[in-house]
């Protein structure tokens, strides 16, 4: 396949309708409206249908609905947009439906800025909405991963019925790069949806497709069946890339389009000699807790680098159990706050001193 | 081998393109890279840059700190980027827009003085101050040669600009000869 | 001497065999045998896909025999949306109240209208709401009295009823928009012809339909059910006055 020059934000409207999402809803908003823009003219090509919706809410609704009738669907909006969007993602945590919501991430709190941000990593890891649920996260770092990983989300989603986030940021999103383009292919195990509604065409059975349940402990039958589900993302769906760890002093981890930026100033820190290995956890839910344990046995200390005040590495620190100790270096994210490897090399030899 | 490049100056002045076209060519001639622009609310007058990395390994981090390459278009960028240019580095200055003030000249990197916007005045339009830095860019570190550059803005440019290319082969030229 | 036995009344087959929980002298059970028989007479209850709101109608599937999504409070016209995009040769609609349509979902239903979705919503209106025990709605009238406007809605403070059959009528997207009432057999019937419509208008014409309907709330109006019944002639229907308000072919087309 021929490489093509590609902006992150188009590579995952690619990987969409290659892997046959044919519905997209959503609003623009600024770092994403790529997608958008580039959804509107090639999937109605393809038969597919775009709809610009009056809101955020009303989007991610409209995704519910046709996730409901069991066919592959996407919405996308940056961090204000995806706070409206909660309301929506919580009911289809709840109903159990598949569908994928991509986020670039701009900063915040509020109307913030747009300049890149990993500021919601715990609004999306954390079940973003109400009701102590939670939806796959997966975190690229490249054009190539957004478009990969847009495939994979469709394929856990389904797998799993469950929604499925994709996660980047303005640097990724805006970035051009070089893009291999693939054919999908579908795995071969992925269950029927035999719950999708159809009208009943001659079925005896009614299909439903809800988040209520008041029978007498229904409720608290259904969230154990979907933290069972959480437990098997955690056994088989982890993806974590390594460098250098097993001989590593240090470890920095980072997520996303920070961890492009770590892993130049790690090998910064070895062509001077410095033992530095580099995490990057690419599903930030299902989190790759035993690569960190296992880091944990060997290596001396653990830096978390992020696009924000501190939220990944919370997690970092519940993996490791005191087992290392695990410094932070980030900042609140805003125009020109964006780290340079140069800078983090200076924490990198901090650490290892 | 990895080249990082800077690039700065105000909307209009073509950066971004510049940038983009840099890094196309890169692709097209079998290497990596990665184009990477800061961008404003605003989408002219403000102030525009981006970082272009060009490898024959994985393009890591699309920022750096202190950037091997660096273009600068304007006054404002010279006053904030010209100190920022890595030891032993190439600075090319739109000498037609920017000065470096008294005092202030390094003697630690390469600096190259073009009257660019002026040479893109007599080439033909102001807006072809990108392709004069461009062509002295090019000419004077060789990351990609300048036919690739040249064959790379057919692919970048909109069918209906196509009618420029001329124009702007020639600005390429121009630069590429003051270098 | 042989006897020929017509049947001339019986369960609709899109209706489930089940008793309801609605309360005494609550009109939800009307409008839903109405849809239901509308869905019957139009052959769809196959290739029906109702979509549920928060509220007292939530129990949609419990009631009507046919496939049914559940929608957040207020997204129902968006929820349809995308189940009719895909589903574009299925019968859609959706079954809301008035907090659910008229307070939180205005945005949803003024937008899937004005696009001129193919789908049919049936709008409940008892002025207040139901489930949640008897809050002030978006259509409570002036002066009444609710929990959450104990001394009577005021006007001044709280704004007009809002009339959503008109409102909606003056969008392009409309086909068909009307109000109707449950309170006596003869608007029993109307509204039973006015469902049917806006039915059909989806399923011959690909348009949008929206029927209103003013029902009773006893319980939480604090009356018997013939009081409450009595209420809607005289206090409803003057501020909602039963009509069509628009009936024309999707996309300005004149039938």
């Amino acid at each position: 396949m021929k490489r093509l020059f590609v902006k992150g934000n188009e590579a995952v409207a690619m990987g969409a309708l290659e892997a046959g999402c044919r519905y997209y809803f959503g609003y623009p908003i600024t770092p994403q409206s790529d997608i958008p823009e580039y959804i509107s003219r090639e999937m109605p090509k393809l038969g597919g249908t775009f709809i610009q919706a009056e809101s955020e809410i009303a989007s991610i609704n409209m995704l519910l609905g046709a996730s409901a009738c069991g066919v592959r669907a996407m919405t996308s909006s940056s961090s204000p947009g995806i706070s409206l969007k909660q309301e929506g993602i919580s009911y289809m945590a709840g109903s159990e439906l598949p569908g994928l919501i991509v986020n670039i991430c701009r900063s915040g709190p509020g109307l913030g800025g747009i300049d890149a941000s990993q500021a919601d990593y715990f609004q999306s890891v954390k079940g973003g909405g109400h009701g102590g649920y939670h939806i796959i996260v997966l975190a690229p770092h490249t054009v190539q991963e957004m478009y990969d990983l847009t495939m994979l989300a469709f394929d856990l989603a389904d797998r799993y019925r469950m929604p499925a986030m994709l996660l980047g940021d303005a640097v990724v999103g805006q970035i051009k790069e070089a893009l291999v383009p693939h054919p999908y292919q579908q795995p071969s195990d992925l269950p029927t949806k035999e719950w999708a509604v159809s009208g009943k065409q001659g079925r005896s059975d009614q299909r439903i497709v809800k988040s209520l349940f008041l029978g007498d402990g229904e409720l608290e039958a259904h969230n154990w069946r979907l933290h069972a589900k959480y437990k098997q993302l955690q056994d088989n769906e982890v993806r974590c890339e390594t460098e250098h760890v097993d001989d590593a002093d240090l470890v920095v981890t980072a997520f996303g389009s920070a961890a492009r930026i770590v892993k130049t100033a790690a090998r910064m820190a070895r062509e001077e000699g410095l033992k530095v290995g580099v995490i990057r956890p690419i599903t930030l839910f299902p989190f790759p807790i035993a690569t960190y344990q296992q880091a944990a046995q060997t290596v001396k200390k653990m830096l978390c680098v992020e696009l924000n005040a501190g939220q990944m590495v919370e997690d970092v620190r519940l993996a490791v159990n005191g087992k290392v100790d695990v410094a932070f270096y980030g900042r609140p994210p805003g125009a020109g706050s964006l780290p340079t490897p140069e800078e983090i090399l200076v924490q990198i030899k901090k650490h290892c001193g | 081998m990895t080249t990082d490049v800077f690039m700065a100056g105000f909307g209009g002045q073509g950066i971004l393109l510049a940038g983009n076209l840099l890094a196309y060519a890169a692709i097209e001639q079998g290497l990596n890279a990665s184009f990477f622009p800061a961008y404003g609310v605003e989408k002219r007058g403000g102030a525009a840059n981006c970082t272009v990395i060009v490898t024959d390994g994985d393009v890591g981090s699309p920022v750096v700190g202190n950037p091997g390459q660096v273009l600068l278009f304007n006054q404002l960028s010279l006053d904030k980027f010209y100190p920022r240019v890595r030891k032993g580095g190439l600075c090319l200055i739109n000498s037609s827009l920017a000065k470096i003030p008294e005092g202030e000249q390094r003697d630690d990197i390469d600096a190259l003085l073009l009257p660019a916007t002026d040479m893109a005045v007599e080439a033909g339009d102001a807006r072809l101050v990108n392709m004069v830095m461009l062509g002295a860019f090019i000419a004077r570190c060789e990351v990609v040669p300048m036919t690739a550059v040249k064959s790379a803005l057919a692919g970048v440019l909109p069918e209906r600009n196509h009618r420029f290319l001329p124009m702007n082969y020639a600005a390429l030229d121009a630069g590429a000869a003051r270098a | 001497m042989t006897t020929v036995l017509k049947n001339v009344f019986d369960r609709p087959v899109s209706l489930k065999d089940v008793s309801t929980h609605f309360c005494p002298g609550c009109q939800h059970g009307t409008a839903h045998r109405l849809c239901a028989e509308a869905m019957d007479s139009l052959g769809v209850q196959q290739r029906a896909i109702g979509v549920a709101s928060v509220g007292c109608s939530v129990f949609l599937y419990g009631y009507f025999d046919i496939d049914v999504v559940e929608a957040p409070h207020g997204r129902a016209p968006a929820v349809a949306t995308g189940v009719k995009r895909v589903r574009k040769d299925d019968f859609v609609f959706t079954y809301q109240g008035d907090g659910d349509l008229a307070a939180i979902g205005t945005s949803e239903i003024i937008h899937a209208a004005n696009r001129g979705e193919a789908i049919s919503v049936i709008f409940v209106n008892n002025t207040t709401y139901g489930m949640t025990g008897g809050q002030m709605a978006p259509t409570t009238l002036p002066q009444q009295q609710t929990s959450t406007s104990p001394t009577g809605r005021n006007v001044a403070s709280d704004g007009y009823p809002i009339r959503m059959a008109e409102l909606l009528s003056g969008l392009e997207g409309v086909s068909y928009s009307c109000r109707v009432a449950v309170n006596n057999p003869k608007n029993i019937m109307a509204a039973g012809k006015a469902i049917e419509k806006a039915f059909r208008c989806q399923v011959e014409q690909g348009g949008f339909g929206f029927v209103e309907v003013l029902t009773t709330c006893p319980t939480n109006w604090g009356m018997n059910p013939l009081k409450a019944n009595n209420r809607v002639a005289e206090e409803m229907i003057p501020y909602f006055p039963l009509g069509v308000f628009k009936d024309i072919a999707p996309m300005g087309q004149e039938v």
